[in-house]
């Protein structure tokens, strides 16, 4: 700790050498020891807003990393617009690709939605883009690159939008917390690298000395998982051992810290821009209560812990009102490392750091065969076995399906690995209810359903079974109908599955008060279901959000016909 | 008990004006009726819809599931797949063309390749260092391979080489079928041959490989071969190996008995360091069986070699 106090002070101390160089160079909330973000001081605002993509060395815990930016920063600037504006964002790109920008879970139209080959054909080295779209909503949303491996490399940034009426949510501070992780190898280094050798990055496997020791499963169960070829310590594809997450852009030496004045209530707005990484955040010593999930208002629900998929967000409410600081922990879900941050009444304070909590150990559960005990491979004449194709006619079944999930459970009650004997308060999608009315209560005119399919060996992902660049047709859509999706996770890992251009009502909580999301993480072996009104006319990406996942393929268009000016 | 937790976190949230007032005015007026439309109350009693609400469909933590509150989805066909794309409205077709093209190579259609050395070291046996090595190199996407395999070992002189140039083709999700050609470097007799084969993952996490090869001279020899890797601890990692060579048929000139015709049991102890990059230590027994031991024995021939091993294992 005395490390971390004399850096916090060398920090405070500010106008030192090139400390201030890089430091300066980050907007104002983003900095160490940042005061709180003023409601009404926007970092960048108005009609007119100009973004620079370019490389920048970032420096994170002592360390310089090669970064793309958006000028100059990890995160990007927070924009800040509101409720019934025009924005109008140009892009100019200084790097030797292209790049572009997707404005995460805004509603615009599909030529502005940011994906190259999509919506547009992307912004060409020393071009630049005007994007152009009302606003039509609020709350806590991010933007990122939809290019290559950018948004791996920092190309990413927070977006708050005030909202046209009354706040609901009442605070009297808010803070931004954008959860990152950085590799200081290139992202396609590491990508070919999960190619190359399965659970490369995994330092925390099943051993012959953690059985001695009594740790993780029983020989019997090694044995059985064995037989089926399936790591049950393989709960994140890329850890810790390569990774540093962050904080606004800060590893964990640097200790992003924000200010509060004890009593006040303190707005978290929580963003996972991370790549690769699902987060499990807890403030000890503090109940949070979460006012919003993916922009939109919920009933406020009370937690100590929250799990944040990639490219969720979450905005809490904290209390704190004793004069002292409080640690923020991000742990990665696999509990490989940590991102760190402080809330402190002054600058240069700390609060103990606790330690990573055991690695969770994967089930039959997350296979999607759990029989409420044991595993066995029959039950009431179903095929129990892994990987049958009658259980998901529609899969193509090739060497990128290892399994099929025989009985997918709906885990949306579940709060996810690693979390069973944690003994608090951890959210739940089911927890989550709309504040408002849902906006369209229609009885869905057909379903859907999508398998997430992969093979952790080969590292190929894919939906139903075939990965983009092999797949030629869209997924149709009726202009305005309204569907229900069921997506099934016939693999062993998370999938945070994000639509463009829509929100979808997860099927959760009372009818007419469904939790509105862009983004859903499918748990392991699990399935989700959710209705979305095909309300957006124009072809759409659909997606995971584990972005070598959907590099791999896990990724599809949804084309939603007529166009607007077209018969029906 | 959950509309009190939900009330009780309302409230804790919503103890000023700002919340008070909105919940005044929650609904559009163009929104359609809702089935727990909230009535305007004053503000006391503005946190109640939830609560009313709580009790009347119970949401919250233990909601009922959705086929409780919703009801079944039509049965309506999807609608035809549409075969033009919006963005070409926009922008110019030719350059959204191009840009499609990339997408579907950014979308899984990447290259990658690897080169592994699997055995590279020095044999020690009877105060005689010899070497040995085994590697093979891939490149390309998930499904196609070109794969080049080459192994051998000699002490003064190359005893055997070879190197294999072959296709190969993931056929199920632990397997690959790979075709291609061996061509022999050692001094001595050599041959070419055609080859086929197979390489993966076996249940129980037994990396296997087989081939069989088809001789320029019209002879057909075969070759097994396993490991295991045993994670003693999260680097420490024992590996034994077993490779069994095969003849179909007695070839004098090499020295090769029909049937079995070499054994080979091994045992590396590796130090991953990286993964990519693990010195290691051992012990390889190799055998000959059969008619190839004859052959040994009458050249007055070693039918069983013991040799003490150090070597690295490396990929990139």
């Amino acid at each position: 700790m005395p490390d971390i106090a004399r850096r916090t002070l060398l920090k405070k101390a500010g106008l030192l050498g090139a400390g201030l160089a890089m430091t300066s160079l980050l907007p104002a909330w983003a900095r160490s020891n940042a005061d709180g973000l003023v409601r009404d001081l926007p970092t960048l605002s108005g009609a007119d807003i100009k973004l620079r993509i370019g490389h920048t060395a970032w420096p994170i815990d002592g360390r310089h990393g090669h970064a793309v930016t958006i000028n100059g920063t990890v995160p990007g600037p927070l924009i800040r617009l509101k409720e019934g504006q025009i924005a109008r964002i140009a892009v100019t790109n200084d790097l030797d690709e292209d790049t572009s920008i997707h404005w995460h879970g805004l509603i615009v139209p599909f030529q502005m939605d940011g994906v190259p080959g999509v919506s547009f054909p992307g912004i060409k080295p020393g071009e630049t883009f005007a994007y152009e779209f009302p606003v039509v909503q609020s709350g806590t949303y991010w933007y990122h690159s939809h290019s290559g491996l950018q948004e791996l490399q920092g190309h990413y940034a927070p977006i708050i939008i005030q909202p046209r009426d009354a706040d609901p949510v009442a605070y009297d501070r808010e803070h931004v917390i954008v959860l990152g992780d950085f590799s200081f190898e290139h992202p396609h280094v590491v990508y070919r690298k999960l190619k190359q050798q399965a659970g490369v990055f995994n330092m925390q496997k099943e051993t012959v000395a953690g059985l001695l020791a009594g740790r993780d499963q029983s020989l019997r169960d090694r044995i059985e998982w064995a037989k089926m070829r399936m790591d049950p310590t393989d709960i994140s594809d890329v850890t810790g051992s390569v990774y540093t997450y962050l904080v606004n852009g800060h590893g964990p030496q640097d200790n992003w810290t924000a200010l509060f004045k004890p009593g006040e209530r303190v707005r978290l707005r929580f963003i996972n821009a991370a790549a690769m990484t699902i987060f499990n955040v807890r403030i000890p010593g503090l109940s949070m209560t979460v006012v919003q999930a993916d922009g939109q208002n919920v009933k406020p629900v009370p937690v100590d812990e929250f799990q944040i998929a990639n490219a969720e967000t979450f905005d809490v409410i904290v209390q704190p009102t004793e004069d002292r600081a409080f640690t923020l922990v991000a742990e990665a879900v696999d509990r490989s490392g940590m991102a760190r941050a402080t809330l402190a009444p002054r600058p240069g304070m700390v609060a103990a750091v606790p330690p990573l909590r055991e690695r969770p150990v994967a089930t039959m559960r997350d296979m999607g065969m759990d029989m409420g005990g044991e595993g066995g491979m029959s039950m009431g004449g179903m095929d129990m076995s892994m990987r049958n194709g009658d259980n998901a006619p529609q899969v193509k079944l090739g060497p990128g399906v290892q399994m099929i999930s025989p009985m997918p459970a709906d885990r949306t009650g579940e709060p996810g690995q690693g979390f069973q004997d944690v003994g608090h308060k951890v959210l739940v999608y089911t927890d989550l209810e709309a504040l408002a009315s849902n906006p369209d209560t229609r009885t869905p005119s057909r379903s859907l359903e999508l398998h997430l399919t992969g093979n952790m060996e080969r590292f190929m992902w894919s939906f139903d079974g075939e990965a983009y660049s092999e797949v030629t047709k869209p997924i149709p859509f009726r202009l305005n109908e309204r569907v229900r999706v069921t997506l099934v996770n016939d693999s062993m890992m998370s999938h945070p599955i994000h639509t463009h251009g829509h929100f979808f009502e997860l099927l959760v909580g009372p009818k007419g008060r469904h939790p509105r999301k862009h983004t859903v993480n499918v748990a392991p072996g699990g399935k989700v279901t959710f209705d979305m009104t095909a309300d957006a006319p124009g072809d759409w990406a659909l997606h995971c959000h584990m972005l070598m996942h959907m590099h791999a393929g896990m990724f599809r268009i949804m084309s939603v016909r007529p166009l607007r000016g077209e018969g029906a | 008990m959950n509309a009190l937790a939900t009330l009780t976190a309302v409230l804790a949230v919503s103890a000023t004006p700002a919340l008070a007032q909105h919940q005044g005015h929650p609904m559009p007026p163009a929104e359609p009726p809702a089935t727990s439309a909230p009535t305007a109350a004053p503000a006391p009693a503005s946190e109640a819809p939830p609560a009313q609400e709580g009790m009347a469909t119970m949401p919250g933590m233990e909601a009922p599931t959705p086929d409780a509150t919703d009801e079944e989805p039509g049965s309506e066909p999807a609608p035809p797949v549409p075969t033009d794309f919006a963005a070409d409205r926009i922008f110019d077709p030719a350059v959204m063309a191009r840009a499609r093209a990339g997408l579907h190579k950014e979308h899984g259609g990447s290259i990658n390749s690897k080169v592994m050395i699997s055995l590279g070291e020095l044999q020690i046996r009877d105060g005689e260092t010899g070497y040995r090595w085994e590697g093979e190199a891939w490149v390309g996407g998930d499904i196609n391979r070109f794969v080049v395999k080459t192994e051998g070992e000699g002490a003064d002189a190359l005893e055997g080489a070879e190197v294999q140039a072959l296709y190969s083709r993931a056929i199920s999700p632990f397997f690959d079928l790979q075709a291609g050609v061996r061509q022999d470097f050692q001094s001595g007799p050599k041959r070419t041959y055609a080859t086929v084969g197979f390489e993966g993952v076996a249940p129980y996490w037994f990396d296997t490989s087989g081939s069989l090869f088809l001789s320029n001279k019209g002879e057909v020899f075969g070759r097994v071969e396993g490991t295991y890797d045993l994670r003693l601890t999260q680097r420490w990692i024992l590996q034994p190996r077993i490779e069994a060579k095969l003849s179909g048929q007695d070839v004098p000139e090499l020295a090769l008995g029909s049937g079995v015709s070499n054994i080979e049991l091994g045992l590396r102890l590796r130090f991953e360091i990286k993964r990519e990059f693990a010195p290691y230590v051992g012990v390889s027994l190799d055998r000959k069986v059969g008619g190839t031991a004859d052959y040994a024995r009458t050249a007055g021939n070693e039918v069983e070699a013991t040799s003490a091993v150090i070597g690295v294992r490396a990929w990139f």
